[in-house]
């Protein structure tokens, strides 16, 4: 008969060990829901102006706004999404009409929109993004950029189907 | 007399350094002038938190003790009123950012502190408007008083020095320097946690 019986020592090196596995992540609880949806940042709805038109860019450009939409659970790309997006730039603050603009996803679930340079504004250089089209959960998005001499800014949305 | 006047020389500097750095940022010409007004509101206001040590603590050359008493309560008015100035400018520009900071859910972390800040310097300001009703022994009252402006001078640091503004970095990081090296100087001078008389 094999010696299953654990001594201490053997427990406290089997429970060390999964600790330290567990802090790196590797060990990651089943995952029944799969990808989580993208909850909505904190100020994210700030100044926002529904039903932005969908534009091939906003004011003169020179800036990117890029991301990707998926779909919660299996992480589907989902294109033809509407995403809107605004923000204090160049050419206006993010109150003003002419600093909205939307666009859709293509085939791969991704977006880019040409804009004018996001400039700091409330302390901070950061851009809005809404998904607000209904066929899934809303989800306002308020990414900042790591320097204000940035020429791009990258959002990404996982949506829940309602 | 030579002393007197490069006291106040380099405390006018200090204080209009900051504006014209300010005033040459580039952030200016993509904001309106309410938001420009705004931001010079908390531009002045820190100066004026540097100037309120410097009387309290009776430091500024050619005042007589009442006179920096009657400077020091002018300018805890004017304090607040660029409080107000700056926040209602702000309000202005951009309603639901500061209903945000003012609920504390705001996404920036340099709101919380301004907002905290901002409400310390009222109740202190009220505290110097309500002395003589408030009947609280003066080193009592002025612990109190002085408790709130360690709040309101230690969260306006954090808050201007957290913001991508239109303040010049250097000229921004000296003049919050400057504030708490004062308002330490001036604390340690007046030996405020003792409460007893002498």
């Amino acid at each position: 008969m094999t010696n299953t019986r654990f001594s201490r020592r053997s427990l406290i090196a089997l429970g060390g060990a999964v600790l330290a596995t567990g802090t790196t992540g590797l060990l990651l609880p089943a995952r029944a829901a799969g990808l989580a949806p993208t909850p909505s940042m904190r100020g994210g709805s700030n100044n926002y102006r529904p039903g932005a038109p969908i534009v091939d860019r906003i004011g003169g450009g020179g800036f990117w706004m890029t991301g990707t939409v998926r779909r919660a659970g299996d992480g589907a790309p989902l294109p033809g999404q509407r995403i809107q997006i605004w923000a204090h730039t160049t050419e206006g603050h993010e109150r003003d009409p002419q600093s909205h603009g939307a666009t859709l996803t293509d085939a791969n679930g991704q977006f880019r929109l040409e804009m004018p340079q996001i400039v700091p504004a409330f302390g901070q250089p950061h851009g809005h993004l809404a998904y607000d089209s209904g066929e899934f959960e809303t989800v306002f998005l308020r990414p900042i950029m790591a320097s204000s001499k940035d020429k791009t800014l990258a959002a990404h949305f996982v949506l829940q189907p309602l | 007399m030579t002393r007197a006047l490069l006291i106040w020389t380099v405390l006018a500097l200090v204080l209009a350094v900051p504006l014209i750095a300010a005033a040459n940022s580039p952030l200016l010409a993509w904001r309106d002038p309410v938001y420009i007004i705004a931001g010079f509101a908390g531009v002045v206001g820190m100066g004026l938190l540097l100037l309120q040590p410097l009387l309290a603590g009776r430091y500024l050359p050619g005042l007589s003790p009442l006179t920096s008493r009657r400077l020091h309560r002018w300018i805890g008015i004017a304090l607040v009123t660029a409080i107000l100035i700056h926040v209602g400018g702000l309000w202005i520009t951009s309603p639901p950012d500061v209903v945000d900071a003012l609920l504390f859910v705001s996404p920036t972390p340099f709101s919380a502190w301004g907002v905290i800040a901002m409400w310390a310097a009222f109740a202190a300001a009220c505290l110097g408007l309500y002395r003589q009703r408030l009947k609280l022994r003066f080193r009592v009252w002025r612990l109190c008083h002085t408790a709130l402006v360690a709040v309101t001078i230690t969260g306006s640091v954090v808050h201007a020095m957290l913001i991508e503004g239109t303040m010049e970095i250097m000229t921004k990081t000296t003049l919050c320097a400057l504030v708490l090296l004062a308002s330490a100087r001036t604390l340690a001078k007046l030996r405020v946690w003792d409460v007893h008389r002498r």
